[in-house]
């Protein structure tokens, strides 16, 4: 690759603009004797614009310029899991190391370790015949993750030489046909989505022990979902909850222009957490990208690029990966950033006319896929938005709406009133609720959906009721219908409200789900043939039956305790004659 | 010495436009020469070969197109030492009580580079500031950026200034320092803090920088960085845990706007640029706590939200990157309560990390969540009464209404000057939530209920 040298003729904030290279689009460059990482955004007679990675504070006109003549890529092979990664996949942790505390700006750093030693052991032999995707041989890379190492998918020939043994990443493992030789680390750009052979329907879900969301509003694995919700709502935990909870073979978190000290907790609680499938630490099989909102607007803008990169290059082993991006609010922020810095004709709220389809092209690179290898692979991606005053009209969640199938509604009213997850139930959908339906029956229960969907009536029912009570009062309802408030009480206090800190229910399984919600269920069926069978409704509500089952969800020893209160309210409505 | 220009061909706002230079540094500071022999500072926004464009912190009056342009050939640097601590300095970093210039120990750069996630420390030690509404509701820790959401007229600097006296880690006998960054705030309330620092002898342990009201608006985008360059320097270099007061963000964010105009720049929301959420991160993101090092840095920055409106741009970005927001309420202060903090709209991220046993008790959780959602329903049913009458109200939703009224009376008002006990503070909790029947706090774990609900209590 050719590099050229030029000068910097601008400055301003992080847009260089620069004079004598003549790069491509979206080309790496090195700005001043500092080395400052940036990309090329714009074309324009003999000029070069740039978005710079690093602060530019003290950067002049007439400083050199490098032109490396590629693109920006991710460094891929075995070292990626557990890792920390900036916005541009700078390891930040060897960064500490280097440059101490603070971010120095110009410090370059590969990342992938070139030290460490992996045992490769092939699965391949000399004389197949492979191509791109081709899995030649694997690597226990964590105690959850076997790495498949893979023929980069442009390459493909007849293996010549292939051995067991230890390798750095860049010593040579594999030798084909016509004197390619392959090493474990592999680079691919960024902004070009990797290739598979085919996009399959979603139809398993993505279990994430969220009983809101699984029993409501589930997502598929390769599906993609979106968590808008004002400040305070509950995003980031709820982002967090599903990075250590569901079912996916890898996590990829992209902190993305959010809080330092929220990084610090996943960092401090994930070594610490077990992995439900496999007991191994949850940082066994997650890969962090984190540019916060102090670090680099520019570098922000790549995160999530970098992150969906990573995460097709496990997809290709055949694996099922959920992606995290928090926030995308932020990313589009930068974008607007950069389009300003520009002087690019706006759209809508000050963001570039480019920001839907921008938005789109990055959700489409989720997907369940058969792979180049013939393997199933998926990628899930869950999209926290941040509306500016928990708006949702704004664009960035106007246009995240249009292009992903779940909608899970964070609202501001549920948060103060502190009901959590503070997702709305009656604004919120999930468009794969069909799709997984088989899922459910094979897996749970038949009755799955009659469930749901019976509490689903019950809610909203809740909510037309409601206008009248905030007018007359409750006592004034009828019975029956102080019956229905009643119930829906026990299923938004028992069932939708859950625990993110609490060891036991943080996670709850899919056959837990379904048994605590066909037990209130079950509750408001008595109750309700109790008030038919002439109960007084005072005696009804002041049963302990309701507080028995809202204390199930916290037992450890779940099955046991439910059977128990169960037992005891049957028993209770035995007494006033119904069975 | 650096080359003096007499090249302006632009002055607009507060800023002015050089041309004709040798490269110039993007964020350098400028020197500005007036013909009457004063001289200006200024900052470089934008640079090129053939135009340099330079903000003026104290305003462009006065300069004319003779004036004499210096380019200095660094960043903007606050000198540092020990002998920060006691003293006042104005908006840009002069000292302004009379006493000596600051014999630097280090100069440090204002704008400071982002720390690294993975030196990240999580801030987890419990901050006592004796007022119950934040102890056990909105728990502050050492290393939070927990913002006051005020409004005009509305109490918030006695509240920041009784967190300031009664601020401290329990079983730690460290002092917090104060930094004190004022952004356009009248000389009253300047003298308002001062004379309260003198008075309890905080401001030994304070460093003050003062932008008032009537000092270039400019100037008030370098001011919080300053205030922060010198609690870094106390929390990092020299061990100390620190507390910044910065007050008001929403001068600061005004002036961010002023500029952005200035420039010609596609305005965002209410006309604020679109970058000022990086902005105000560079800011608030300097709270911290680092592994293996001694000192901390813990930010209460003070917004006066124009017509308590949330949904301003300023107090929306700054509720996006801060750990949670203090809501100073004008309907309890209506009712003379003080501290007029609700804690329905209000919010501490981290709480969760600085309480619990071994750091406040096991029930902490509990209580609070009992007492918020108990809270919340009380005042349902105060709207409801506005409709129905209190005859109505069912037995239970008299247990509520009268929960509401005890819990404003005895648990969020309190004295300025009384100092409440994490344990005192978590007792009346419990009392309070006492009021209303076990059954209805279905949030709160049945073990920790038995335990601590006041009939389990008695009966023991």
């Amino acid at each position: 690759m050719a590099q050229e040298k030029g000068t910097i003729y601008r400055v301003a904030g992080p847009v260089v603009t620069a004079v004598g290279i003549k790069p491509r689009m979206y080309d790496v460059v090195f700005v001043s004797d500092l080395h400052l990482m940036g990309e090329v955004i714009l074309l324009s007679g003999n000029k070069s614009v740039i978005q710079v990675y690093e602060d530019t504070s003290g950067i002049r006109p007439g400083e050199s310029v490098l032109a490396t003549g590629a693109p920006l890529v991710a460094e891929l092979g075995p070292g990626l899991i557990t890792s920390i990664f900036d916005g541009i996949q700078r390891p930040l942790v060897v960064l500490q190391k280097k440059a101490g505390d603070f971010i120095t700006r110009g410090v370059l750093e590969p990342g992938l370790n070139r030290t460490k030693q992996w045992s490769f052991v092939p699965t391949a032999k000399k004389g197949d015949k492979v191509e791109g995707g081709s899995i030649l041989g694997t690597i226990q890379e964590t105690p959850d993750v076997q790495h498949r190492v893979l023929v980069p998918p442009n390459v493909s020939g007849t293996i010549e030489d292939l051995r067991e043994g230890k390798y750095t990443v860049e010593e040579p493992f594999c030798r084909l046909s016509g004197g390619t030789t392959l090493t474990l680390l592999q680079r691919w750009p960024v902004r070009t989505p990797r290739p598979y052979r085919q996009k399959l329907m979603p139809d398993i879900p993505l279990v994430t022990g969220q009983r809101i969301i699984d029993t409501f509003f589930p997502v598929a694995k390769g599906g993609t979902a979106c968590i808008p919700g004002g400040f305070g709502t509950g995003k980031t935990v709820m982002q967090h909850q599903l990075a250590k909870w569901s079912d996916a073979d890898i996590i990829v978190y992209i902190g993305c222009g959010e809080r330092g000290n929220e990084m610090t907790e996943v960092l401090t609680e994930f070594p610490e957490l077990k992995n439900p499938k496999t007991g191994s630490p949850l940082m066994d099989r997650t890969i962090l990208v984190v540019n916060t909102s102090n670090m680099p607007v520019a570098a922000r803008e790549a995160s999530v690029y970098t992150g969906i990169t990573l995460a097709e290059y496990y997809r290709d082993m055949g694996y099922g990966i959920a992606l995290m991006a928090d926030s995308t609010s932020r990313w589009a922020e930068a974008m607007r950033e950069i389009s300003s810095r520009l002087e690019e004709m706006p759209g809508e709220e000050g963001y570039p006319a480019y920001l839907a389809s921008r938005l789109s092209a990055f959700y489409e690179r989720s997907g369940r896929v058969t792979t180049l290898n013939n393997k199933e692979g998926s990628i899930t991606v869950v999209g926290a938005v941040s509306p500016p005053s928990a708006d949702f009209s704004e664009p960035v969640t106007q246009d995240t709406l249009r292009i992903t199938k779940v909608f899970w509604a964070l609202d501001t009213d549920l948060a103060h009133r502190r009901h959590f997850p503070a997702i709305h139930w009656l604004i919120s959908y999930s468009f794969y609720l069909n799709t997984l339906e088989k899922w459910f029956d094979d897996h749970v229960s038949t009755d799955w959906k009659s469930h749901r969907v019976k509490a689903m009536e019950i809610l909203q029912e809740e909510a037309s009721l409601q206008e009248i009570v905030q007018l007359i009062g409750s006592d004034a309802l009828p019975e029956n219908q102080q019956l229905t408030l009643e119930i829906a009480r026990a299923i938004r206090e028992i069932f939708l409200q859950q625990h993110a800190g609490h060891d036991v229910d943080s996670f709850c399984p899919v056959d837990k789900q379904f048994k605590l919600l066909t037990a209130i269920l079950e509750y408001g069926r008595l109750a309700s043939d109790a008030l038919e069978a002439g109960v007084p409704i005072g005696d009804i509500l002041s049963m302990k039956s309701r507080d028995l089952l809202a204390n199930i969800k916290y037992e450890v020893n779940f099955d046991e305790y439910l059977e128990k209160s169960v037992a005891a309210m049957r028993k209770e409505f035995q007494t006033v004659g119904v069975a | 010495m650096a080359k003096e220009y007499h090249t302006i061909t632009q002055i607009a706002g507060p800023l002015v436009f050089v041309e004709k230079t040798e490269p110039v540094g993007y964020s350098e500071v400028v020197r500005i020469q007036l013909p009457d022999g004063t001289t200006r500072r200024g900052q470089v926004l934008d640079t090129s070969g053939d135009v340099v464009v330079v903000q003026i912190f104290e305003g462009t009056a006065g300069i004319d197109m003779a004036s004499g342009v210096t380019f200095l050939g660094e960043t903007i640097k606050l000198s540092v030492s020990q002998d920060i601590l006691g003293r006042i300095f104005d908006g840009s970093g002069s000292p302004i009580d009379g006493g000596p210039r600051i014999i630097p120990d280090e100069r440090m750069d204002i704008t400071g580079s982002a720390i690294n996630p993975w030196a990240r420390a999580s801030p987890r030690e419990f901050i006592q500031t004796g007022i119950s509404t934040l102890d056990g509701l909105l728990t502050l820790v050492r290393g939070q950026k927990l913002p006051l959401f005020s409004g005009a007229g509305l109490p918030h600097n006695e509240i920041a200034l009784q967190i300031t006296r009664q601020a401290k880690v329990l079983g730690k006998e460290e002092e917090f320092a104060v930094i004190f960054g004022a952004m356009g705030i009248t000389s009253e309330e300047a003298q308002y803090f001062i004379k309260d620092f003198e008075r309890t002898g905080a401001l030994k342990r304070a460093v003050v920088f003062l932008n008032l009201a009537n000092d270039p608006a400019v100037e008030r985008i370098i001011t919080p960085r300053l205030a922060l360059t010198a609690a870094e320097y106390l929390a990092l270099r020299q061990d100390m845990h620190v507390l910044v007061i910065l007050t008001d963000m929403v001068n600061y964010a005004e002036s961010l706007r002023e500029i952005g105009a200035a420039r010609k720049e596609v305005p965002g929301r209410k006309g604020y640029p679109g970058y000022m959420y990086t902005d105000l991160a560079s800011i608030y993101e300097r709270a911290v706590r680092i592994k293996n090092k001694k000192g901390s840095i813990t930010q209460i920055p003070i917004l006066s939200i124009p017509d308590d409106d949330w949904t301003n741009p300023v107090a929306d970005l700054t509720g996006y990157i801060t750990e949670g927001q203090i809501a100073v309420s004008r309907e309890l202060y209506r009712k003379g309560i003080y501290p007029p903090i609700n804690p329905l709209p209000s919010l501490s991220r981290l709480m969760r990390l600085g309480i619990g046993p071994g750091m406040t008790r096991e029930d902490h959780r509990s209580v609070e969540q009992g007492l918020y959602a108990t809270y919340a329903k009380g005042r349902d049913v105060r709207d409801l009464i506005a409709i129905i009458g209190k005859e109505a109200l069912s037995e239970n939703d008299k247990k509520f209404l009268a929960f509401a009224d005890a819990f404003e009376q005895r648990f969020i008002r309190q004295g300025r000057n009384e100092e409440r006990s994490i344990e005192e503070t978590l007792n009346l909790g419990w009392e309070l939530v006492g009021m209303v029947p076990e059954s209805t706090l279905t949030m709160v774990d049945h073990k920790i209920i038995e335990k601590y609900y006041p009939d389990y209590r008695k009966k023991k």
